[in-house]
C-alpha cells in the first residue's frame, strides 16, 4: 500500500518486540534516528503492533519528547521552572534567540537547531539550566551559552 | 562541626560494602517474614512525598493473589526544586538495585523497572554497564531477579504511579483511578511494589545496619534520614541527607542566605512556609513533609511571580483527563493575572481559594488535588503581593 522505505521502523519493532508495551521505547527511537514523528510513521508503526493509528497519535502526542513536529537535529530545550527562572533563565534565551535568530518555538532554516522551553530538568541548584538533545547543561551564563552554542554551530 | 549545626547523615551516598552485592547477598539468604519484619520495625515511609509505610506495601502485594508480579523504582523525578534520585543513581546505583532486588524476593517477583524520566537519559549508558555488574552478581548468588531500565519522555504527571504503569503499557499517562492499588493491580494489571529511588536505598541500608541502628535516626512519625534538594536563594545549594524532623528555622538558619521571605517544601506540590512559621514548622511527616524538595526565597523575590510559575507548570503538565485539574489550573493561573491587573477585585481571591478547595476534593490524582498546597498556602501568606 504505502510506497514507505522505513527501514528504520522495522527495526525498532524487531528490536524491542510486536507488543504495546514496546510503543514508547519504539516511538523514542523514532525520535532519536529523525528528530520527530511523521504521522508516516504512526500509521506504520500501528500496523506493525496491530493497534489503531489513533491509539499510537494519542500516545505520541502526550509526550513533551515525543515530537511529532519537524524539528532541527539538535533541540535545545531551557529550564523555565522557578529556580532556572530566579537565575537568569531569560538571558539565556536571550541569548540563544540572539544567535541563532530564531525565537522559542522555532527552528532554524537549516534545520539544525529548534529552540524549546521546558519544565524542571532537575538541576534546579545549578541553574539555569538547558537541554541540547539529551545532553544537560547547567550553571549557564550568556557567556557559557556561547561558548557552547559555538559548538553545536560549527559541528 | 558545632552543635548548632543541623545533623548530617552518610547513609545513602555512603560507600559500598568492600564485597559487591555483599548486603543483598546476606539478605537473600534471610526468610521473608524476617525481611519484613525488620521493614517495620524500621518505620520506613516512603521518601517520594506520600509516606507510605513500604513495609504495609510490599506485603499486601506479596499476599496479593497471582503468578506474576513486578518491582518498579519510580525514577520519574519530576517535582520543581527536586534533583535528589539523580544523585542517588549517578552515585550509587547498586543500592538502588540491591533494594529493587529485596523487594523481588520478598513479593516474589522476577522482573524490575526502573522508569527514569526522559530528562535524565544521559544516565544510561552508566547504569546499564552497572546493570551487567548487577545481573553477573546475581547469576552467581543464584537470585533470579532482573532489572530493565524503561525511559520516560518529559511527562510530570508519569510520576504519578498508576500514570506510569499506563505509560510502561504504551499509554498516554493518565492516572487511573484507585483503587484498586497498585499491590493488587499494577504493571499490565499484576501486583506490583512501585517505590521511589531512595527507598529502595533505605531498605538496602536498614537491611546492613538493622532497624534498631536506622530507628536511632529522626522522630517517632518520621524515621531515619532524608536526602534534602535544596535550592533557590542560598549560598549553598546541592543535595544534603539530613534527619527527618527537623524544625524549620533550624534549617533556615544554615541554609539561607540571611534574607529568607518564605521556603517551598515539596516542591510546587507542596506548601509554602513564610517566615513566620518557620519557628513552629517540623519537616516530616508529623508536620510538612516533603519528597525532599526544598527551595529558598529571599525578599527581593515576588511571591506572585512564584505562584504564577507553579500554575503554569501545573496547566502544562495536567494530563487534562479531569475537569477540575484541567480546566482548574487554568482558571487559578487566569484568576491570579486578573486581580493582580485589576480586572477583578482581590475578594476574588477567596473564589480562587475555593476553586483550589474544590479541586483537592475533586480532582481525579495527586497533580490536581495538590494545587491547592501551594495556591492556598502562598495565597494566604503573602496576600498582599497578589494584590499590589
Amino acid at each position: 500500500m504505502a510506497t514507505n522505505n522505513n527501514n528504520y521502523i522495522t527495526e525498532l519493532v524487531d528490536q524491542y518486540g510486536r507488543n504495546r508495551t514496546s510503543l514508547m521505547p519504539i516511538l523514542q527511537g523514532v525520535v532519536e534516528r529523525k528528530n520527530f514523528i511523521s504521522d508516516q510513521d504512526m500509521t506504520e508503526i500501528a500496523k506493525e503492533l496491530d493497534l489503531s493509528a489513533a491509539q499510537v497519535y494519542g500516545t505520541a502526542t502526550f509526550y513533551a519528547f515525543l515530537e511529532t513536529k519537524p524539528r532541527g537535529q539538535f533541540v535545545i530545550r531551557v529550564c523555565k521552572t522557578i529556580t532556572c527562572d530566579m537565575h537568569g533563565k531569560r538571558s539565556i534565551v536571550q541569548t540563544i534567540e540572539d544567535m541563532l535568530k530564531i525565537k522559542v518555538g522555532e527552528t532554524t532554516p537549516n534545520n539544525k537547531f529548534t529552540l524549546l522551553e521546558t519544565n524542571c530538568l532537575g538541576w534546579c541548584h545549578e541553574g539555569p539550566a538547558m537541554l541540547i538533545n539529551e545532553k544537560p547543561y547547567s550553571g549557564l551564563t550568556p557567556e557559557k551559552v556561547h561558548d557552547i552554542l559555538s559548538e553545536y554551530i560549527h559541528k | 562541626m558545632s552543635d548548632t549545626k543541623l545533623k548530617r547523615v552518610d547513609l545513602i551516598f555512603g560507600e559500598y560494602s568492600n564485597v559487591k552485592y555483599k548486603v543483598l547477598t546476606d539478605t537473600i539468604k534471610r526468610s521473608n517474614d524476617e525481611i519484613l519484619e525488620d521493614l517495620l520495625e524500621s518505620g520506613l515511609r516512603g521518601r517520594g512525598g506520600a509516606g507510605f509505610p513500604t513495609a504495609m506495601k510490599w506485603k499486601f502485594t506479596a499476599q496479593a493473589p497471582g503468578e506474576e508480579k513486578f518491582v518498579v523504582c519510580n525514577a520519574d523525578e519530576g517535582e520543581p526544586g527536586t534533583f535528589k534520585d539523580r544523585e542517588i543513581l549517578s552515585r550509587v546505583p547498586r543500592k538502588v538495585f540491591s533494594g529493587m532486588a529485596i523487594c523481588g524476593k520478598v513479593i516474589g517477583a522476577k522482573r524490575g523497572y526502573i522508569y527514569l524520566r526522559g530528562e535524565y537519559k544521559f544516565l544510561l549508558p552508566e547504569l546499564n554497564k552497572e546493570l551487567e555488574g548487577y545481573h553477573e552478581s546475581a547469576k552467581a548468588i543464584g537470585l533470579d531477579f532482573s532489572i530493565e531500565i524503561r525511559l520516560g519522555s518529559g511527562a510530570y504527571i508519569c510520576g504519578e504511579e498508576s500514570a506510569l504503569f499506563e505509560s510502561m503499557e504504551g499509554n498516554r499517562g493518565e492516572p487511573r483511578n484507585k483503587p484498586p492499588y497498585p499491590t493488587t493491580y499494577g504493571y499490565l494489571g499484576k501486583p506490583t511494589v512501585i517505590n521511589n529511588v531512595e527507598t529502595f536505598v533505605n531498605v538496602m541500608m536498614i537491611m546492613r545496619l538493622g532497624p534498631i541502628q536506622f530507628k536511632l535516626l529522626g522522630t517517632t512519625d518520621s524515621r531515619g534520614s532524608k536526602v534534602f534538594s535544596v535550592s533557590g536563594d542560598t549560598p549553598i545549594p546541592g543535595i544534603y541527607e539530613l534527619e527527618l524532623g527537623m524544625p524549620l528555622d533550624r534549617f533556615v538558619d544554615e541554609f539561607g542566605d540571611g534574607d529568607t521571605k518564605a521556603v517551598q517544601v515539596g516542591g510546587a506540590s507542596g506548601f509554602c512556609v513564610p517566615r513566620k512559621k518557620f519557628k513552629d514548622t517540623v519537616i516530616g511527616f508529623e508536620g510538612v513533609p516533603t519528597g525532599g524538595s526544598m527551595m529558598l526565597f529571599n525578599s527581593s523575590r515576588s511571591m506572585f511571580n512564584v505562584l504564577h510559575n507553579y500554575l503554569e507548570f501545573f496547566e502544562e503538565e495536567s494530563c487534562g483527563q479531569c475537569t477540575p485539574c484541567r480546566v482548574g489550573c487554568q482558571q487559578l493561573r487566569k484568576g491570579i493575572v486578573a486581580v493582580k491587573k485589576g480586572d477583578k477585585k482581590f475578594l476574588y481571591l477567596d473564589q480562587l481559594m475555593k476553586l483550589s478547595e474544590s479541586m483537592k476534593l475533586t480532582a481525579k490524582c495527586g497533580l490536581g488535588q495538590s494545587v491547592a498546597n501551594s495556591f492556598s498556602s502562598i495565597v494566604y501568606n503573602f496576600k498582599e503581593e497578589m494584590i499590589y
